[in-house]
């Protein structure tokens, strides 16, 4: 090398690009420095090559190399082959995805289930065409998605939508404190009713609907659907988005009820946080399924799923209610001073400086507590709900595929796995770019 | 610094009546006891610097001013109103009085434009066209209209000082409350900041400044107060206050920040 | 009220909602009203509905019989004894499988933690896919997954693995053990043990000052080693041998003698530990990432080898990150030990939540204990965590 380069002095900016002395490319020099750099790391490599030598090919022939996939019960797939037999998840696959909902009325379910992927396209991609009236779509999506499942009066669902966009409008167009408790006690009036006696469940059995000749609306009409018959990844699906969409908006009240400087206020919010907290979700959805009806007034009786649900969002916003408490407490005590300096009131200040910023740098944990919820899903089969796990447990028991065990599992912690990893994912991706702190 | 520009000397300006007055106030953090018989009157249109040591109470006196900080005895009237408990009250002073804090304390999630439209969109109810008009006016004046569209992050702190400025001037606030505006600043973007508000001195401003600016107090202060331990300890005209400065107290601290 | 504008008295409205305090007492006694008007007719409507199913509300029944029987006690209990004996021996097996889960997972947990870490390109990417693989599966499944693999795929008691020649078993039923039997001259042998352990803090305690006093540095760790495991062998020799094990032999059907961890406590406890470990991983990995690299320069330019670095630079920051997150794995953990009941492992939700309340039909008595429980072992471990992570925090500053 020495001798290719002429020895003389360059003018600066003159010397020329000269290639490195030792060697930065080439896999044995990839395989030097990251699996044999040193005596500890050698060991480790070789210790990390015996154990999948051990472990994959077993694993593979298995799972797919000696698996049966077609055949009609588990004797045809023990003839066939050896190992796994995933004839019974595909023969299986639609009790896997729609439980027992009727075969007929299934569009439904594919339908809710088209609407979910666009709301959620359109809440999580920045970039999304049309994004703004998606956005609004996405809002009114778990009331269409529950009429589109349940079935039953179209007119009720136009209530229903009606007055959510009210309530949104207000709450876009801002509205004082005063507004705000007169609102909170009628809700909680209304909730008190609703659950505990007097006036029906609203939106489930509202009065005003019969004052309209619903007969003129027959065509809006679905076929009711028991929620009995709801089961597999369709129930996983909707308890996660039910208990997603409706736990962020409780948390972030109870996170800002446990910030209050009202003390009664501020530890009843913190007795509920840290008396769901600790206890397990198993408990509480027993509650639900056997103490509940002893709160009610005599004679209530409610859908067990709709009991679920309300558990487990109770439960998740208390989980989500610690996550935005974060997101409050990193943001510098600044931002609420220029707010007052200003003159804004507790709810603009609130609603435009605080929550906003607070919300975006808890976006991770949310997404994260999220995960924690989608999975906690699968617990309703101890209360007899069939989720997929429920579904492919029930199968087990019939006696032509008795025994496949693992192969359900597996093939329910794949479903699992895939989504949980896209959605961590995803938080990670968001992590990276929300790197906009406060930089002074 | 900033000898160059016109001094504008109280003396031959003719001040309004009292804005703001503060009536033997005490304040307590818990049992230490911040401010102690705090009496001060600014008339409309004075202009006042306030310094002293690091934990003198000058900050918590002018956050009482707009009730960032609650005081436990005494009186506050600012514009006629009296600060209490009653929070039509401490609206009402919020409203007309504009405070620039010395981490600028922008908000980071709205642009520069909305950060000066906030507060007359939400506060005073004006429509947003008008506000953004007066904000562009503002954001004219502080010299930095081309940035509106831009975030706080993507400024210099000079330029988020001045932001800050307009965004509390879009209020028209009747007093401007300035908490060491220059503290957090790299020394060259100081002066940027000054010029704003020897310019906004200029115009007849009621400005409450707690500063270490020695050259900004001599240049447009009417007077300059003192304190320290929490009290008020000399308060004087510019030239007496530098030239002739009647406790030992004060005259330490002169001899310790002019020293260099 | 104000200096100018006050010629007008201000309405009963304005004077309780424009004030301050006024306003904070009126919301607060808005908010009393409506939380004891809810949770009055809860109340309300529980006492109803108790006294239609004609019964109260009472504890009595556990002191009946409980009449069924579990498997794992560690304290006497028959079918005979009562459903309170039942709820401590659920009681007991929920802390047991806790707290071996814990001391596992935290064990799994550094280590995957650090091996993830790893430069090693393969051993760095193994612990990565384990760690998301375990993280994004319910840990229910996992429980169902090892405890099928152990009762399906282990052998039948009759050819159970033999291990270590005749002394351990594995199969279906469990891993069987010997058990010790302690004879009086085992006594010298802890004496032993516990001296060494008093040594070695004494020798610990008197390098430190021999370091402050003249800067000569001991092998504490090597010595104290050496002398914890070294005394207890010396005293165990010297005393000849005083343990007698008893060990499990094949008769009929299944093992006689010697000591047995069942399949639903392996399997609870594997499954719980493996899914905590993975998210201890991630903690411990995020805490040491934590530790601006600026610290380790500054600590090796100083001149510090690279494990005082570790030690006395990284580690004590790293630990304070660590902690907290830590602490609410141990929740998690213990909380997620109630889905014991999809294995029939009868921890306290499954004896007192489940058999004894479908047995008794008090179902509110029942949810409340199991709940009081889980409430009283979860603030137990948040209280000690809380106290080591305000130490740590202390030796830091």
């Amino acid at each position: 090398m020495e001798e290719m380069i002429p020895k003389k002095q360059y003018a600066p900016g003159e010397h020329p690009e000269m290639p490195p002395p030792f060697k930065t490319k080439g896999a044995g020099l990839w395989l030097q420095q990251n699996l044999f750099s040193s005596p500890t790391n050698i060991v480790l490599s070789i210790l990390a090559i015996y154990f999948l030598y051990k472990m994959l090919p077993g694993l593979l022939e298995w799972s797919l190399l000696d698996a049966a996939f077609t055949g009609s019960d588990r004797n045809e797939c023990r003839a066939k082959a050896g190992g796994a037999c995933w004839a019974f998840i595909s023969e299986r696959l639609p009790l896997f995805t729609y439980g027992f909902y009727p075969a007929e009325e299934r569009w439904r379910v594919d339908l809710s289930f088209l609407f979910l992927v666009i709301s959620a396209v359109a809440l999580l991609w920045e970039k999304c065409p049309l994004r703004k009236p998606l956005m609004v779509f996405a809002v009114f999506f778990p009331f269409i998605a529950a009429f589109l499942l349940l079935g039953g009066n179209g007119v009720k669902l136009m209530v229903v939508l009606a007055c959510t966009a009210v309530v949104l409008l207000l709450l876009y167009r801002g509205f004082s404190s005063a507004f705000m408790m007169v609102l909170a006690l009628v809700v909680a009036v209304l909730a008190k009713y609703a659950f505990f006696g007097g006036i029906g469940v609203p939106f489930t059995d509202i009065h005003a609907t019969q004052l309209v000749d619903l007969n003129q609306f027959t065509q809006l009409n679905l076929k009711t659907v028991s929620t009995d018959l709801f089961g597999g990844f369709m129930l996983t699906l909707i308890i996660g988005v039910t208990g997603i969409a409706f736990s962020l908006p409780l948390g972030v009240l109870l996170a800002l009820g446990r910030q209050s400087n009202l003390p009664i206020i501020k530890y009843s919010c913190v007795v509920f946080i840290e008396f769901i907290r600790g206890v397990p979700l198993i408990t509480l959805l027993f509650v639900a399924s056997t103490m509940l009806s002893f709160f009610l007034p005599p004679g209530t009786t409610f859908n067990l799923l709709v009991r679920v649900l309300i558990m487990v969002t109770l439960f998740a916003s208390a989980y989500m209610a610690e996550v935005v408490r974060g997101g409050l407490q990193a943001l510098p005590k600044g931002q609420t001073e220029a707010a007052d300096a200003l003159g804004l009131k507790y709810g603009p200040a609130m609603r435009l400086i605080v929550l906003p910023q607070a919300l975006k740098i808890s976006i991770p944990s949310i997404v994260n507590t999220f995960i924690g919820l989608y999975k906690d899903s699968v617990l309703v089969i101890v209360i007899g709900l069939l989720d997929p796990l429920g579904i492919g447990r029930a199968s087990l028991s019939s006696t032509e595929w008795n025994g496949l065990t693992n192969e359900v599992y597996l093939f329910v912690a794949l479903f699992f796995f895939v989504s949980c990893y896209g959605m961590s994912r995803y938080s990670l991706y968001l992590e990276n770019k929300l790197h906009t702190g406060h930089k002074r | 610094m900033n000898e160059s520009a016109n001094t504008v000397s109280s003396t031959e300006r003719a001040l309004g009546e009292s804005t703001i007055e503060l009536r033997q106030m005490h304040k307590w953090y818990g049992e230490f006891h911040v401010l102690r018989d705090i009496n001060l009157d600014v008339k409309s249109g004075e202009r006042i610097v306030v310094c002293g040591p690091s934990g003198s109470g000058k900050s918590t006196m002018i956050r009482c001013i707009n009730r960032l900080e609650e005081h436990q005895q005494g009186d506050i009237i600012v514009n006629g109103t009296e600060l209490t408990n009653d929070l039509k009250n401490i609206e009402a002073v919020r409203r007309e009085v504009g405070m620039v804090f010395q981490h600028f304390n922008l908000f980071p999630h709205l642009t520069v434009l909305e950060n000066c439209t906030l507060a007359p969109i939400w506060v005073r109810k004006q429509p947003k066209a008008e506000a953004e008009a007066i904000a562009m006016k503002y954001l004219e004046r502080v010299k930095i209209p081309e940035q509106a569209g831009k975030y706080p992050g993507q400024l210099s702190g000079g330029q988020q000082q001045r932001v800050a400025i307009a965004r509390s001037l879009c209020m028209s606030p009747k007093v401007m409350l300035f908490d060491e505006p220059t503290s957090a600043l790299d020394p060259e973007m100081i002066k940027e900041v000054l010029d704003v508000m020897i310019e906004l001195a200029q115009e007849g401003m009621t400005m409450i400044c707690v500063t270490h600016e020695m050259g900004f107090a001599k240049t447009v202060a009417d007077r300059v107060i003192f304190m320290d331990e929490g009290q008020i300890i000399e308060e004087n005209v510019p030239e007496e206050f530098f030239n002739n400065p009647q406790s030992e107290r004060t005259q330490l601290f002169l001899s310790q920040i002019l020293a260099h | 009220m104000s200096a100018t504008a006050s010629t007008a008295q201000p309405s009963l409205f304005a004077k309780l909602w424009y004030d301050k305090n006024n306003r904070s007492i009126v919301v607060q006694i808005l908010a009393t009203i409506v939380l004891i008007w809810f949770f009055g007719s809860m109340v309300l409507n529980a006492v109803i509905n108790l006294e239609a199913q004609g019964r109260g509300f009472s504890f009595a029944f556990l002191e009946q019989p409980a009449s069924y029987d579990i498997n794992q006690h560690l304290i006497p209990y028959s079918s005979r004894s009562s459903h309170l004996q039942a709820m401590w021996v659920g009681i007991i097996n929920t802390l047991l499988v806790a707290v071996a889960g814990i001391i596992l997972s935290t064990i799994l947990g550094f280590t995957l933690g650090v091996l993830r870490l790893s430069k090693n390109w393969l051993v760095n990417k193994l612990a990565y896919v384990y760690i998301e693989y375990v993280r994004n599966v319910p840990v229910l499944l996992h429980i169902l997954l090892i405890h099928g693999i152990i009762v399906h795929s282990l052998p039948r008691t009759k050819e159970a693995w033999n291990l270590l020649s005749d002394t351990a078993f594995i199969s279906n039923r469990g891993l069987f053990m010997p058990s010790p039997e302690f004879l009086p001259m085992f006594k010298f042998v802890l004496a032993a043990f516990i001296g060494a352990i008093v040594f070695a803090w004494l020798f610990r305690r008197f390098a430190r000052s021999l370091q402050a006093r003249t800067g000569t540095q001991l092998p504490v760790f090597w010595v104290s080693v050496l002398a914890i495991i070294g005394l207890p062998v010396i005293a165990f020799i010297a005393t000849g041998h005083p343990i007698n094990w008893e060990y499990p032999t094949l008769k009929g059907f299944n093992f006689q003698g010697g000591a047995v961890i069942r399949p639903e406590f392996l399997a609870l406890w594997l499954a719980l530990s493996l899914y905590t470990a993975a998210f201890i991983a991630e903690n411990v990995r995020a805490g040491i990432l934590a530790i601006d690299h600026g610290q380790t320069e500054a600590s090796m330019a100083l001149g510090l080898p690279r494990n005082r670095t570790l030690n006395l630079v990284v580690i004590p920051q790293a630990l304070r990150v660590i902690v907290p997150p830590l602490s609410s794995q141990y929740l998690n953990l213990a909380k997620n030990s109630s889905l014991a009941i999809a294995i029939g492992y009868m921890d306290v939700t499954a004896t007192i939540g489940g058999i004894s309340l479908n047995q008794t039909g008090r179902a509110m008595e029942c949810m409340i204990l199991v709940m009081a429980i889980y409430l009283i072992i979860s603030l137990t471990i948040s209280g000690i965590m809380n106290y080591y992570n305000k130490r740590i925090a202390l030796v830091e500053r």
